[in-house]
């Protein structure tokens, strides 16, 4: 058997090559010096290869058009098994490539390995950082929420700002007005069409260049005996490649991706944040006011990038050791206090409001669909603790039956009976009766009708400033002039949709005095404390 | 430690990492790619027409549209299906498909069967097969009748004719 192996074996070998350039490839000589310091390259590299992987399978159900692409990644999000991981991983995947890209340009410049004749692989990393960077910036629209659109808009009117090529760098991502269905394509072209290819070749190139100057010694090691590639520094990336793994995995896992709400161009209220590595960019711009704005925004980033590129040439000295390079720890330091000090500025001053969101559309929204009776039975039912009992679904104890077993359901007025009097109804039932006004006992049935298997989790999930709200909305008799989802009566407006028609500010002043904002408006005005008001408005505020 | 020693370690330790990273992102994939979508809108009952419409004994074809629920969209689309109505009022409707390949067949009155253009595949009325390379009697939808109103429900292979 094993003869028989070693002829396949040969000959794979005789006609192709493969195991003599893989053998060539790991038993390579390198520096004595080599350990722990250099494993970021490869790292980074596996983290492409992650990217690559994870990018393709979310491709697979992902539809690249704007409306679409949105409800295509809600479905890979809340229908099928493995999407939120998939998700979770290329998301995460991405900040931890570029965070191990900075940190492999890090170790060497700070270990000077850049320097003659290493000048041309510097220069293809720096380039391979600029991609990583294009991967952020383009595949951030990909989702299509308002984080995707506003902070595009945001990038792409920095771009139409640089000097001279502006206006052709804004027509080329289609940018030119708004954003739209040409921008999307693009973007989408650039993330899975252009940029994986360019890595990939860059990154051949890259590997080449390293194989034939060799990996960089320490100063004073030239002379040291070598050792081989393999295995003890492959054992060292692999070891490094797996700790990064495991943090991506466990993020991917434990740190859910929020989804916001479907990208709303008409939403004025929407502040937009780019993603934590591009941060100091954002705060870097609002040093720079009026005309200057260019400064920050093309000027400076540009020269930062001419710098960075042009390092191997700045700095031509010879090799010296790690230790009297005070000048690039110096240097380091001093752009990593900068990074963080803006980061840190951009957080701070980042708006409650904006870095929060209200509503996660990455788990299902079925309790959007209920009237606010429904939803304010999901409230009583918290109130009253029916899950000490009763099962809902997976949740909840067995003592009871299963609430979403809709042979139990008969109608709202057997339940009510059954509320009231449990053991009247059922004879030897020992549940208590349910403490509640009739219009509440109302709501708190009206919900149990709407539960099923399928929808257990979705609807009993609801946030709960959306089921506060709907209690206030129900408590003051809303709905006797009001629609909710079609259900309440036509004398005002219907309210879904109202985040698109009219400002808080307009809505709370409304509150305050209808007839003013709305003249001939017979709406009593009404006064809500501070909690009630806001969770109503969070409510009336997420209606579809 | 001797370097042979360490050596195997080293070695046995890059191919069980790495065992380790490729089940670890190969099995979520295969579970993302094969395991069913969690269906959270179920197929509902359709009305296709009035009861007193259909008539006993002779196969009539009827449409109707459905919301379809396709990966992230809901599509409403064009359904037929052959309705059969017997003297005692039972009701069967078959899926429009020859369970051969899946071409459209149509009810040849002269023969009183069905038939498959495509590779010659006959059904009797009660969707039997009676010839041709039909591996399986024809689908069946779900049928219920709602007063004067007949309604289908999801087609299915009816699990006794199964092939």
């Amino acid at each position: 058997m094993r003869a028989h192996w070693n002829r396949i074996n040969d000959w794979l070998d005789h006609r192709t090559g493969v195991h003599t350039a893989v053998r060539k490839f790991l038993y390579e000589d390198i520096p004595a010096s080599s350990g722990w310091h250099q494993v970021f390259g490869s790292v980074g590299l596996f983290l492409f290869l992650v990217q690559a992987f994870t990018g393709a399978l979310l491709a697979f159900n992902y539809a690249p058009t704007p409306g679409d692409a949105y409800n295509s990644l809600r479905y890979i999000l809340t229908e099928l098994t493995g999407g939120r991981l998939m998700r979770g991983l290329h998301h995460w995947g991405a900040s931890l490539m570029i965070t191990v890209v900075v940190l492999h340009m890090i170790q060497v410049f700070l270990f000077g390995a850049y320097k003659k004749p290493r000048e041309a692989t510097w220069m293809v990393g720096v380039v391979l950082l600029l991609l990583t960077l294009a991967y952020g910036l383009t595949g951030y629209l990909l989702p299509w929420d308002n984080r995707a659109y506003w902070g595009t808009v945001v990038a792409t009117n920095i771009a139409s700002q640089a000097p001279l090529l502006g206006p052709y760098l804004s027509r080329l991502l289609g940018g030119q007005g708004s954003i739209g269905v040409v921008t999307f394509a693009r973007f989408f072209g650039l993330h899975v069409l252009l940029l994986p290819p360019a890595t990939a070749f860059l990154i051949a190139v890259h590997v080449y260049l390293v194989r034939k100057h060799g990996v960089a010694p320490a100063p004073g090691d030239e002379l040291v005996p070598k050792k081989k590639f393999y295995p003890e520094q492959v054992f060292k990336d692999t070891m490094a490649i797996f700790a990064a793994f495991a943090i991506l995995f466990v993020m991917a896992v434990a740190v859910r991706v929020p989804l916001e709400q479907l990208a709303d161009p008409t939403d004025t209220s929407y502040v937009p944040r780019p993603e934590w590595y591009f941060l100091f960019l954002f705060q870097l711009l609002k040093l720079f006011t009026g005309p200057l704005e260019v400064v920050g925004s093309v000027v400076l980033p540009g020269l930062a990038v001419l710098a960075l590129i042009l390092v191997p040439f700045i700095d031509r000295g010879q090799m010296v050791r790690l230790t009297r390079r005070t000048f690039a720890f110096g240097f380091v330091a001093l752009a990593a206090i900068g990074w963080t000090g803006l980061t840190a500025a951009a957080v701070i001053t980042t708006p409650k409001e904006a870095s929060q969101v209200a509503v996660d559309y990455s788990a299902p929204t079925d309790w959007m669909e209920l009237s606010s009776e429904e939803l304010a039975g999901v409230g009583h039912f918290r109130q009253e603790n029916c899950v000490s009992c009763h099962a809902v679904g997976d949740t909840g104890s067995k003592i009871g039956p299963d609430l979403t077993r809709t042979t139990i359901h008969r109608n709202a007025a057997w339940m009510i009976q059954h509320f009231k009097s449990p053991a009247g109804v059922r004879p030897g039932s020992a549940m208590p009766p349910i403490q509640l006004s009739d219009s509440q006992l109302n709501s708190l049935a009206a919900f149990l009708l709407k539960l099923n298997p399928q929808n257990a989790t979705a609807l009993s999930d609801a946030p709960d400033f959306a089921v506060q709200g709907a209690l206030v909305y129900q408590a003051h008799g809303c709905n006797a002039c009001h629609k909710v989802n079609g259900v309440g009566v036509d004398v005002g407006p219907s309210l879904n949709g109202l985040a698109q028609r009219r400002s808080r500010s307009w809505v709370e002043d409304h509150f305050a005095d209808p007839s003013k904002l709305s003249p001939g408006s017979i709406m009593p005005p009404f006064k809500f404390s501070k909690r009630d008001l806001d969770n109503l408005m969070a409510y009336l505020f997420v209606l579809p | 430690m001797p370097p042979h020693t360490r050596r195997t370690f080293y070695v046995a330790a890059i191919y069980g990492i790495w065992g380790l990273i490729t089940a670890a992102l190969g099995l979520p994939a295969l579970i993302y790619l094969l395991v069913p979508p969690r269906m959270r809108r179920q197929n509902e009952w359709v009305e296709v027409g009035k009861m007193a419409q259909i008539p006993i004994g002779t196969p009539v074809e009827m449409t109707f549209r459905r919301m379809r629920v396709d990966g992230w969209k809901v599509v409403s689309e064009q359904n037929s299906a052959w309705v059969v109505k017997s003297p005692n009022n039972q009701i069967t409707a078959f899926g429009p498909q020859c369970t051969h390949l899946g071409c459209a067949y149509h009810w040849d009155e002269a023969k009183n069967e069905f038939v498959c253009p495509c590779h010659n595949s006959m059904f009797s009325i009660e969707g039997k097969v009676l010839g041709g390379p039909a591996p399986r009697p024809l689908d069946q939808y779900e049928t219920k009748v709602q007063g004067a109103t007949l309604l289908l429900g999801r087609l299915q292979t009816p699990p006794e004719q199964s092939a």
